[in-house]
């Protein structure tokens, strides 16, 4: 039936053309939204648009106007703050709960399940149910003092210095579940020879975690790190729900500083900037890897 | 994926030796950390606000009252509208429905023509689309707002799904093109030789085949579009914005005395539907999140 039309050969372009046609939504979205808007961004970052977006070129003028904000260097300082302990805590919890879940217990998808469900909750959520934990009259703070420690002070979300670490709290709550998932896939994919091996040789438990099963886990903990470091960056609703960037200015993070500049300052170039830096700092973190990653397999 | 959940082996035999219950210890103590905001949520949001002003909020109800949950949900005010969550509750349906639909539709062809069709290009497209998965949002936003207002859909409930049809391409793309990939291309072949075209094909083999990855993608949407604030509050106007926005716009609002336990209400409320989602699909929203996780 279908030999008619294969006798003739259509020509390059119409070939598979239902497929390529299928794929115009995949495509517009790569080249339009993806490339085209990052580089129209990138591109406008460099003028001087205010409420409108045009293209009076001023250099560099906001990136300097940008690095002798306030608001921005806080924002940086949080968020490098904020992605430093998110990273450890993250990775070191994530990994550790997955080990415990590994080692043959009752109740595990009990445990999985309890974990797990903060990952399902929106940013929101959680930084509403942390505001309020921590909240200070109500909340942790009075409970311990009401057990009779009257002096008891734990009020991060009302302390400039310390806020950054109440967020952290909130983020780690629900962002660990996610990685133990990740690490205890990671783990179960572990040939189970490899402990009896260990015990052969009489290495301890701990040991054998860190020396033999981390190594080997290596594409898995890469995997982790990515997605950390993208949520990392991506910080944003959180810190609405839980403190609105106060008290003051202390709890600030560049995602929403961009927000601000964009939507609310009316200061569009001031926004763009400040995004392009986002990208650039995620340029500077996914470059390494994907030499790693991919740049070592071909020479490999 | 699927037996990855499961252990193996003999269970231990000696349950109560000194590493066993530090192991068992340790876990129920930080599973009780973890569960602890949840009920907190649930017993202030069953308080009365007297009893939460006295009290500590650990401590159980002594009397229930589900009026803050009644208030949450009808009489809540952001600003001078006093509707209460169900406004937002029914913008984020309104928002969920279509923008699913449409971006699983579209990401399971895409995936369907990147296993089975590849043209001159897809590759690139795809490589494209994933390391775009990476670009943090703000970059993109205003070009999205020029190009939902050249659209005429700026400030529409349509611009939004369509915002979110374009950001879950990439994740649900990769997702889709993994299966497809794993389908026996004897089965694709076989097909093309009895005739069948691109879309012969996807809907009477690749769909029929594919439920499971499909509820997979469903769950992953759901869950991400419910939770959405960010696109919410750029690209919709206030009577249109998803519950997400007007939670926090009702719990953060200045104005008036705070009461927290229609707050705790509030918050459930809006978190119900993906927790409903996580403890009725199990093993499922793992599989969903791995898959996004685990490169193929």
């Amino acid at each position: 039936m279908s030999s008619s039309s294969k006798s003739r050969k259509p020509s390059g372009l119409f070939r598979n053309m239902s497929a390529k046609i299928a794929s115009v939504p995949m495509v517009l979205t790569a080249l339009v939204v993806f490339v085209g808007g990052t580089a129209w961004t990138v591109l406008y970052s460099f003028t001087s648009s205010k409420l409108l977006p045009k293209l009076n070129f001023v250099g560099l003028d906001q990136y300097e106007r940008l690095w002798s904000t306030r608001r921005w260097i806080i924002s940086i300082e949080n968020l490098a703050v904020y992605g430093f302990f998110s990273m450890i805590f993250t990775l070191v919890i994530g990994f550790t709960l997955a080990a415990m879940l590994d080692r043959k217990i009752r109740g595990e998808s009990i445990f999985r399940t309890i974990f797990l469900y903060p990952f399902a909750l929106s940013f929101v959520v959680t930084g509403l149910a942390w505001q309020w934990i921590l909240n200070p009259d109500l909340g942790i703070q009075n409970v311990v003092r009401q057990m009779g420690w009257e002096s008891f002070t734990f009020n991060p979300l009302n302390d400039p210095d310390i806020v950054i670490y109440g967020i952290l709290i909130a983020g780690l709550w629900q962002g660990t579940g996610l990685i133990m998932v990740i690490m205890l896939a990671g783990l179960r994919g572990i040939d189970e020879d490899i402990w009896k091996a260990a015990r052969v040789d009489g290495i301890g438990t701990v040991k054998t975690y860190i020396r033999v099963i981390i190594p080997m886990m290596r594409p898995v903990f890469v995997t982790a790190l990515v997605l950390i470091a993208s949520g990392i960056i991506k910080i944003y609703d959180l810190v609405v729900a839980q403190t609105n960037g106060g008290p003051g200015i202390a709890s600030e993070v560049p995602a929403k500083y961009v927000i601000n500049y964009m939507f609310r300052a009316q200061n569009l170039a001031q926004g763009f900037a400040a995004s392009t830096m986002m990208l650039l700092s995620v340029v500077i973190i996914l470059i390494p890897w994907a030499y790693l990653e991919f740049g070592g397999k071909k020479r490999g | 994926m699927v037996d990855a959940v499961t252990p193996r082996g003999p269970k231990p035999r000696r349950r109560f030796s000194r590493a066993n219950v530090m192991l068992y210890g340790t876990l129920i103590v930080v599973a009780l950390y973890y569960a602890l905001p949840l009920y907190v949520m649930i017993v202030t949001s069953l308080k009365g606000m007297p009893e939460i002003r006295l009290g500590n909020i650990f401590s159980p109800p002594v009397e229930i009252t589900f009026q803050p949950w009644v208030k949450a949900w009808a009489e809540a005010c952001t600003g001078i509208n006093c509707e209460g969550l169900s406004r937002g509750f029914w913008n984020s349906v309104q928002i969920l429905i279509p923008s699913v639909i449409l971006s699983i539709a579209i990401a399971s062809v895409n995936g369907y023509a990147l296993a089975n069709w590849k043209f001159k290009g897809s590759e690139v497209f795809f490589t494209i689309l994933i390391v775009g998965a990476f670009i943090p949002y703000q970059v993109m936003l205003y070009p999205l707002v020029i190009i939902l207002r050249e659209l005429g859909l700026y400030g529409n409930v349509w611009g939004l799904v369509l915002v979110h049809t374009v950001f879950g391409m990439p994740i649900l793309t990769l997702l889709f093109r993994n299966y497809f990939t794993s389908v026996p291309e004897e089965l694709f072949k076989a097909a093309r030789v009895d005739g069948a075209g691109f879309w012969g094909i996807y809907f009477r083999i690749m769909l029929p085949m594919s439920l499971p990855i499909f509820v997979v993608a469903i769950i992953l949407q759901v869950t991400g579009i419910w939770n959405d604030f960010l696109f919410g509050v750029i690209y919709t106007k206030p009577a249109d914005y998803p519950m997400t926005v007007q939670l926090n716009n009702i719990v953060n609002s200045v104005q008036g005395i705070k009461e927290y336990n229609v707050n705790m209400a509030a918050t459930l409320l809006t978190g119900l539907v993906p927790l409903i989602i996580y403890f009725a699909s199990g093993k499922l929203f793992v599989r969903g999140i791995a898959a996004g996780a685990v490169k193929g």
